[in-house]
C-alpha cells in the first residue's frame, strides 16, 4: 500500500494533505501559546516551562516535547519531499508555455511553491534564533523565552523576516487547507463554501495571532 | 469583419514552431471559429501556401475533436467548444492568438494538431464495464437512484477534448480521468471494477506523463461540458477507498 501511495500523484498529494494538516494543527496550538506573551514574563516563561513537563509523571521531562518535534520533522520532510517531486513532475508535464499569457488561478494558489520555500527557510532561521539561539541578536538565555522574543523583535530584520513568513503562512493555509480537504475526498458541492470559509478564517486567525507578537514588541506593549 | 490572426505553425513533431501572422477579411460574425479558419485556409491554398492544420469533426460540440487555445483560453472566450464559438464573440479589427494544446503528454503533430491518444490509453486502462451489454436492457431491470443517475450523466458528458489538460498549469489530466471514473463508479453496472478502475486509470494517467493536481481550478473553468472541479475530489475519495481495500486483500 505504501508503494501505491508514494508512486502515485494522487497518493503523494495525500501525503502532502495529511502532513500539512498535522503542521496546521501545530500552528494553531503554537499561535495560542504565543499570545501568553501579552500576560507578562511570568506567565509566558511559565508556559514555556510547562511545555517541557507535559505528560509527567508518565513522560519524563521534555519527552512529550521531543515527541512533538519528531512528528513535526517527519511532517515537514514528507511535505517538502512530496512537494518537490510533484513540482518537478508538474513543470515537466508542461514544457512549453503559451505565447498568449493570461493571469491564472488565485494569488494564494500561484504562490504555494515559493511560499513553501520561504516557509522552509524561515523554519530554519526561527529554530536557530529562538530554540538554539545560534543566530540570536541579543544574549540568548535558555529558559528565558520572554526576553529572547523581545530581543528578536527589537531588530528590524527580525521583524521583517517574521512578518513576511507569517503572511506566507496565511496564504499557504488559505489554499492549502481547502486543497487538503479535496485531496482527502472530504470536499463536496454542498460543503465547498463552508470549507473555503474555514480556510479563510484559519488563515486570518493565524496571521493576526502570529503578527500580534512582533507588533506588540514594536509598539511597546511587550517589553 | 477584418481580423489579424497569429497562428502557431509547426511543420511536424520534430520541427521548431513559431507564430505566423495572417490577415483575414470578409468574416461574418455568424461564422464559427472553424469556418473562419476554413476561410483562411482557402486563401492560403489559392496563394499556394500550406493550409493551417487543425482538428475538427462533428462541428456540433459533441465529438471532442476540435481544440485550439484562443487568446490564452482553451476553446476561446466562451464556455463551449471551438466549433461552437462564433466570430460575434470578437470585435472587428481584433488580433487573435491561436495555439495548440500545450502538454508533454499531448505532443504537437502539426500546426494546431496534437496527439491525444494518451486519453485513449487512460480509457483502455479502465474506462469500460465488463458486463455483457448486447441490446438495450429493460430499463427497470437494474434500478439506479435518481441522484446517482444524474451524477453519472453529468460526468458522461465529458467529450475527452483535452481542454482541461490544456488549461492546467501542470498539464494534469485529473478532470478528464475523474469524469470517466465517476461516470462508471457510481452506477451498479460499473460496480464490479469499481476499485481496479480508479487505481488503473490513475496509474495510466501518471504513466502518460501528465502532471499532478494543485487544485488551481483552471480545468473546470475551461471545460466546455461543465465538468465541475469537485469531480476530482470524488475521484480522490474513490482512489483512497480502493487503495485501502486493496491493502486489506
Amino acid at each position: 500500500m505504501a508503494r501505491t501511495v508514494w508512486d502515485s500523484t494522487v497518493g503523494k498529494k495525500t501525503v502532502m494533505a495529511v502532513s500539512g494538516l498535522v503542521m496546521l494543527l501545530y500552528l494553531v496550538v503554537h499561535m495560542i501559546g504565543n499570545l501568553k506573551i501579552f500576560f507578562g514574563t511570568g506567565e509566558f516563561n511559565g508556559y514555556a516551562h510547562w511545555l517541557r513537563t507535559v505528560g509527567e509523571p508518565f513522560m519524563h521531562y521534555e519527552w512529550t516535547l521531543w515527541l512533538v518535534r519528531v512528528v513535526l520533522v517527519v511532517a515537514v520532510v514528507a511535505h517538502a519531499v512530496s512537494a518537490y517531486q510533484l513540482s518537478r513532475r508538474d513543470i515537466k508535464a508542461r514544457p512549453s508555455k503559451y505565447v498568449h499569457k493570461k493571469k491564472r488561478a488565485s494569488y494564494a494558489t500561484r504562490t504555494m511553491r515559493w511560499g513553501g520555500i520561504i516557509l522552509g527557510l524561515f523554519i530554519v532561521w526561527h529554530i536557530l534564533d529562538l530554540t538554539t539561539g545560534t543566530v540570536h541578536s541579543g544574549g540568548f538565555e535558555t529558559g528565558k523565552p520572554y526576553q529572547n522574543v523581545v530581543d528578536t523583535f527589537s531588530t528590524w530584520y527580525g521583524n521583517v523576516i517574521y512578518i513576511v513568513a507569517v503572511l506566507a503562512v496565511g496564504m499557504h493555509v488559505r489554499h492549502g487547507f481547502w486543497s487538503a480537504a479535496q485531496t482527502l475526498g472530504a470536499g463536496s458541492r454542498t460543503r465547498d463554501r463552508a470549507l473555503k470559509t474555514v480556510a479563510n478564517v484559519l488563515a486570518l486567525l493565524l496571521t493576526v495571532g502570529f503578527v500580534a507578537v512582533p507588533v506588540g514588541v514594536m509598539t511597546g506593549v511587550v517589553s | 469583419m477584418k481580423l489579424t490572426l497569429r497562428v502557431w505553425r509547426q511543420k511536424n513533431a520534430d520541427a521548431e514552431g513559431a507564430m505566423s501572422t495572417y490577415e483575414v477579411d470578409g468574416i461574418s460574425p455568424d461564422m464559427s471559429f472553424l469556418e473562419m479558419l476554413d476561410t483562411l485556409n482557402e486563401e492560403l491554398i489559392l496563394e499556394g501556401e500550406e493550409p493551417v492544420a487543425f482538428d475538427h469533426d462533428c462541428r456540433e460540440g459533441i465529438c471532442g475533436a476540435c481544440s485550439l487555445v484562443i487568446n490564452g483560453d482553451a476553446h476561446g472566450p466562451e464556455r463551449t467548444t471551438t466549433c461552437q464559438l462564433h466570430m460575434r464573440s470578437f470585435e472587428d479589427g481584433d488580433t487573435i492568438d491561436v495555439e495548440p494544446w500545450r502538454a508533454a503528454a499531448f505532443p504537437v503533430v502539426k500546426d494546431l494538431v496534437v496527439d491525444r491518444s494518451a486519453f485513449d490509453r487512460i480509457i483502455q486502462a479502465g474506462g469500460y464495464i465488463t458486463a455483457p451489454t448486447g441490446a438495450a436492457p429493460e430499463a427497470h431491470a437494474t434500478p439506479v437512484p435518481k441522484p446517482d443517475a444524474d451524477f453519472a450523466f453529468e460526468h458522461a458528458e465529458c467529450i475527452g477534448c483535452g481542454a482541461c489538460v490544456a488549461a492546467c498549469p501542470n498539464g494534469a489530466a485529473m478532470l478528464f480521468t475523474s469524469a470517466k471514473v465517476n461516470h462508471l463508479n457510481v452506477l451498479p453496472q460499473g460496480a464490479p471494477e469499481r476499485e481496479t478502475r480508479v487505481l488503473d486509470m490513475v496509474a495510466q494517467m501518471d504513466d502518460e506523463g501528465f502532471g499532478g493536481c494543485t487544485l488551481a481550478g483552471e480545468c473546470a473553468t475551461a471545460c466546455p461540458k461543465g465538468i465541475p472541479l469537485v469531480s476530482i475530489t470524488s475521484m480522490n475519495k474513490e482512489w483512497l477507498r480502493a487503495t485501502r481495500k486493496a491493502a486489506k486483500r
